[in-house]
């Protein structure tokens, strides 16, 4: 016999508790269903004093529960003493492993421990993290058994075991070796799963003797000791017996069960394959099943203000009550300015009427796509952005119109109307602005960032679908035609394809009959040709440029091979609709010889050079492709006076984000760790708070509001961001130089554990010294002229003025 | 692109320093001093002042590399002119002197001025022809890399002697005792590391054990032989061992000598600047000395 309850809410964490606590209040009957025996789970795992930030700062909070930005202890006591004094239904211990839709109505769930609940409602709050993988062994649970570890250099002399073998458990066991002795277990006889690196470094330790490995064995359990210098002791079943272990410390690192197979269990529909994708779900947070409501990060909301607010919110659309959503005072505020604005439902409203784009999207989406945007009215003649500025949000026009200056020394402009939208270009390429934009009469425009637009181009088919159609468009406009009208463009854009390339895929092969032309949309090209049996890089196509057009003009096969630079799309033009395009616009066909020539001039002069091509791959190797300013070394000059460090520390509170030692380097040119500013940088891909921007001239920064969470720091491919404390003030030079207080100029400032109490390290990271004025402080400060900083255009010519 | 000191902005302070120092010289033999010309006169006096403020001027070099903030121009193009400029100098003050040289502190201020430039030519022999040199001796590798090799080296290298005689674990450690890199100045530029002695021993060990079982080989009756070829297998297995012990030893050697030589080019590269600016502060107080003794005898 089950229990019944009115809304079941599964998962304690800051969206289910905050659902639980408005139940409470408001005297509904409610069950909150945890697997832990703690609350949230998530928060609980993070390290000790761990300071936890309550971003968006401007988002209010609506919740019987408290949540202020604290240390992760302030946080869960604040919780637990919430849920005890509003006497939350919580049960611990009950995992639920199925939610079904009783036959009467309402829902019934089954937990792992055997007990069975009814519900009316269920309110899903279960996080992305998915369900740890515990030992599943006796002693799994005891202090010194942990599932995560957050700074290995907070341990050392002990002797730790750390189980698993993929990447999290290698570079666990790897990091804690230094200052610990160090086990790792292995179910199977190699290490198969983790990433190259990873497998490299710990087989090498491995054969160093550094790390002890027991293959082909997993625990049998675990025991407390209460005697003896070690706390606890392992037991192993090997390929050859049992094992003891005397032990401080177990490090788990068996991954976790993602919570998508059981969501779909559930009904609940995703809507692609993409493992990033969220459930989509009404704006009052009910999904695909009817009375099955989602919260908090599985809902696409991982912030914990945001999960909390739907979490009160959710009981609330439950009881069949309208709450004014949290963020209408915020969406209002916004909207003030649009002329003509009564009331924010209508301004939406208006918005999704006006701009055909943005028809498509949920309302929720469309809040939320609101809340991250801008709303401009700028004055007549006012510039929206400049050619050549690095910004790369994205403009729909709501109202009035925008003149796009097309040819500025002819002042040739193109208006665009209510409805449609610009900015698209930079926004895929990663580059440059390609045309100056002014504001026209009554102009109402949403600007709108670009990872906000980002995620709404990947979660909606039709968004995206639309967007691509009109890039083709404007790309040939621009690129070839700017005189050619959408229908005589027609034919070509119809027979238009969008290709992806991996980095080192070939576009066409040198000799092959080329049927078709490439413009590049995102990343860059090299163009070859095999010389001497050598393939010999003759030059660099950045975005916004085309290739192949040499077979269509004339010469019928490929005079060179084209490859992706790094990870690129471009768009495929057919060669017949283009030869017919060329035909039609005699001046088009002159454009393209007169590039033409200038382009064969350029790889003859690029050819008879003999390293100039060696020197293009050794940098486009190093990921210099994807680069739009990287800092080089030129090491017949650098006197290693580390100049350029220090002047990096000093400009930026003493700490040095490039490191000039570090790096490959290739006929003196030396490439060293520091950032490159990538087109698509990849340190803003998972940014919580949206903490990474880029500034106009084309620096990639982090702003004040990082969290420290070191996700940019994981995904730099590159190693130049790291996490770093803020510190201490440096005592002026007099002080220094008087009475030996703190560090010189130019020496190293503290030491790296002198940090005020509770703050938390923050992710640092080359700023192309955006705020100091005459540029980049390792470049000016550099004696001897051996460190400059280029962008990937000026390859050619760099190689050519070095050989 | 990359531009050398001194061919920076199309070597526009050699220009400069050339047309000084035309300058000063037409003016010194033009000047009719209406004596032996000296320092006394109005063109010694514009020759002195012009001096001593280049000295100040070049002095203060050290305050601009250290200003990283806001600071006028690049320090390449500083240093550029830092370096002609400070070659001027040199005919400069002696036409100031007009060649007049004696026992006192005008000449001593002189001689620092004159060991401070020279000290400068040897910095920019080095900077223009070590860094080559380094980065060719590095072969792509850092230093911290080396040196953990060198590291890891010698712990392979002691596990291995350990299973083959105590006397060969002996000598071993030994070797890993005495490889010192870096330490003083002097260990720094003469670039030794005391990997060498090791490795003769090791060779001299490895050449008696053949000599000796090559002895036996013919010396011994068939027997004795027959039972030493099945014995002779540990001995085999430990000539194997040693073979690789002496790869793994003139390995680290190698490594040794290059991180010794990346030192050694690091300390040439920095230690003529222990005599540049030490002494250019003793030039310094000896120019200030000079210019009140000569207002002061007036």
């Amino acid at each position: 016999m089950s229990e019944r309850f009115k809304i079941a809410i599964v998962g304690s964490g800051p969206g289910g508790l905050s659902a639980a606590a408005r139940a409470a209040e408001r005297g509904e009957s409610h069950v909150l269903l945890e697997a832990e025996p703690h609350l949230s789970n998530t928060i609980f795992r993070y390290q000790k004093g761990k300071f936890v930030m309550d971003e968006p700062g401007i988002l209010p909070l609506r919740s019987p529960v408290p949540f202020k930005a604290g240390s992760r202890e302030s946080i869960l006591g604040a919780w637990d003493e919430s849920a005890a004094r509003l006497k939350i239904n919580v049960r611990h211990g009950h995992e639920v492993s199925a939610i079904k839709q009783a036959p009467g109505g309402g829902f019934e769930l089954k937990c792992t421990n055997g007990q069975l609940i009814a519900a009316d409602f269920v309110v899903l709050g279960i996080g992305l993290q998915g369900n740890i993988r515990k030992l599943g062994v006796p002693g799994e649970d005891l202090p010194f058994v942990q599932y995560q570890l957050d700074d290995p250099d907070e341990y050392s002399g002990e002797t730790i075991v750390v189980i698993g073998a993929g990447d999290a458990a290698i570079e666990n066991a790897v990091a804690l070796s230094k200052q610990n002795n160090v086990v790792i277990v292995n179910r199977k006889d190699e290490f198969a799963r983790a990433k190259k690196g990873n497998e490299q470094a710990i087989l090498k330790a491995i054969a160093d003797g550094v790390i002890e490995c027991y293959y082909n064995s997993g625990p049998e359990r675990v025991d407390a000791l209460s005697v003896g210098r070690k706390k606890g002791r392992m037991i192993l079943n090997t390929a050859s017996g049992k094992a003891q272990i005397l032990i401080d410390r177990v490090i788990a690192r068996l991954g976790a069960t993602a919570p998508r197979g059981f969501v779909e269990a559930c009904g609940v529909t995703f809507p692609n394959k993409d493992p990033a994708s969220v459930p989509a779900i009404s704006s009052q947070y009910e999904s695909n099943v009817k009375g099955l409501y989602i919260v908090g990060a599985l809902g696409g909301y991982p912030l914990i203000k945001q999960a909390m607010n739907q979490g009160y919110e959710v009981i609330e659309y439950i009881l069949g009550n309208k709450v004014e959503p949290a963020d209408e005072p915020l969406l209002k505020a916004k909207f003030a300015k649009m002329p003509g604005f009564r009331s924010v439902d209508e301004a939406l409203a208006r918005i999704q009427k006006n701009v055909p784009l943005l028809a498509s999207i949920t309302p929720l989406q469309l809040r939320e796509f609101m809340l991250d945007s801008d709303i401009r009215t700028p004055a007549p003649g006012e510039t929206i952005f400049a050619r050549n500025d690095y910004t790369n949000t994205f403009f729909s026009v709501v109202d009035g119109d925008v003149q796009v200056v097309v040819d500025e020394a002819a002042n040739k402009r193109v208006s665009l109307r209510r409805g449609e939208f610009f900015g698209e270009m930079s926004l895929i390429s990663g580059r440059r602005r390609s045309a100056t934009v002014l504001a026209g009469s009554n102009c109402v425009l949403i600007e709108t960032p670009r990872r906000s637009m980002n995620r709404l181009i990947a979660s909606v088919e039709a968004v995206k679908r639309h967007i691509d159609e009109v890039f083709i468009l404007r790309a040939l406009q621009s690129r070839f035609a700017p005189e050619a009208s959408a229908e005589q463009l027609a034919d070509v854009v119809a027979a238009a394809r969008l290709e992806k390339f991996k980095a080192g895929d070939v576009l066409f092969n040198e000799g092959e009959v080329g049927d078709s032309l490439h413009l590049v949309r995102v990343g860059s090209l090299t163009i070859s040709r095999n010389i001497g049996g050598k393939d010999v890089v003759l030059s660099y196509v950045p975005a916004g440029n085309y290739v192949g057009e040499m077979a269509l003009m004339g010469e019928s096969r490929r005079s060179a091979t084209a490859r992706a630079a790094i990870a690129s799309e471009t768009v495929r033009l057919d060669g017949e609709s283009f030869k017919k395009l060329v035909n039609r616009i005699p001046v088009l066909r002159l454009r393209l010889q007169s590039e033409y020539r200038q382009r064969t001039a350029a790889n003859l002069a690029m050819q008879a050079l003999p390293t100039g091509g060696d020197i293009i791959s050794f940098l486009l190797a190093q990921g210099a492709g994807e680069a739009t300013d990287i800092l080089l070394i030129d090491e017949s000059l650098c006197v290693r006076c580390d100049n350029c460090e220090k002047a990096c520390a000093e400009t930026h509170a003493g700490t040095s984000r490039l490191n000039r030692e570090a790096g490959p380097t290739f006929a003196s040119v030396h490439v060293p760790t520091s950032c490159r500013h990538c087109e698509h940088p990849h340190c803003m891909k998972d940014c919580p708070p949206d903490a990474i921007h880029r500034a106009p001239n084309g620096e990639v920064f982090i702003a004040d509001n990082c969290i420290g969470c070191g996700n940019c720091e994981r995904n730099c491919p590159y190693g130049v961001i790291h996490m770093a404390y803020k510190p201490p003030k440096k005592p002026g030079l007099i002080q220094w130089l008087l009475f030996g207080r703190g560090p010189g100029p130019g020496e190293a400032p503290h030491d790296a554990h002198d940090h005020a109490e509770g703050e938390i390290k923050k992710a640092v990271k080359c700023d192309m010294c955006k705020d100091v004025h005459g540029g980049p402080a390792c470049v000016r400060s550099c004696p001897t002229g051996a460190a400059i900083r280029i962008s990937p255009e000026e390859f050619p010519a760099y190689a050519q003025s070095r050989s | 692109m990359h531009d050398s000191i001194l061919t920076y902005a199309k070597s526009r302070y050699l220009w400069i320093a050339l047309a000084l120092t035309l300058a000063s010289l037409i003016a010194y033999i033009a000047h009719d001093p209406g004596g032996p010309p000296n320092g006394g006169t109005w063109l010694g006096y514009t020759l002195g002042t012009i001096g001593a403020a280049l000295i100040v001027w070049l002095m203060l070099f050290g305050v601009r590399k250290r200003n990283y903030r806001n600071s006028p121009g690049t320090l390449r193009g500083w240093l550029s002119a830092h370096i002609y400029l400070g070659t001027s100098l040199i005919l400069v003050v002696l036409l100031h002197s007009g060649f007049q040289f004696g026992w006192n502190i005008h000449t001593l201020a002189f001689v620092l001025m004159l060991v401070v430039i020279f000290s400068g030519f040897f910095g920019v022999y080095v900077y223009l022809r070590y860094p080559n040199l380094m980065t060719r001796n590095r072969d792509s590798a850092t230093r911290t890399a080396m040196l953990d090799e060198v590291a890891e080296i010698d712990q392979n290298a002691l596990a291995l002697a350990d299973g083959i005689d105590p006397k060969i674990h002996a000598v071993v450690l030994r070797s890993i005792q005495n490889t010192r890199l870096g330490g003083g100045v002097w260990t720094q530029l003469r670039a030794r590391d005391g990997s060498d002695i090791a490795l003769d021993s090791l060779h001299a060990s490895l050449a008696e054990r053949d000599k000796r079982s090559e002895m036996k080989t013919t010396e011994m009756p068939t027997m004795f032989a027959m039972v030493d070829f099945l014995a002779g297998r540990a001995t085999d297995k430990q000539g194997e061992a040693m073979r690789s012990l002496i790869d793994l030893i003139s390995r680290k050697k190698g490594l040794a000598t290059k991180v010794a030589r990346d030192m050694q080019y690091q300390a040439m590269m920095e230690i003529w600047l222990y005599i540049h600016v030490p002494l250019s502060f003793a030039l310094l107080a000896a120019l200030i000395a000079h210019i009140v003794s000569s207002f002061f005898y007036w």
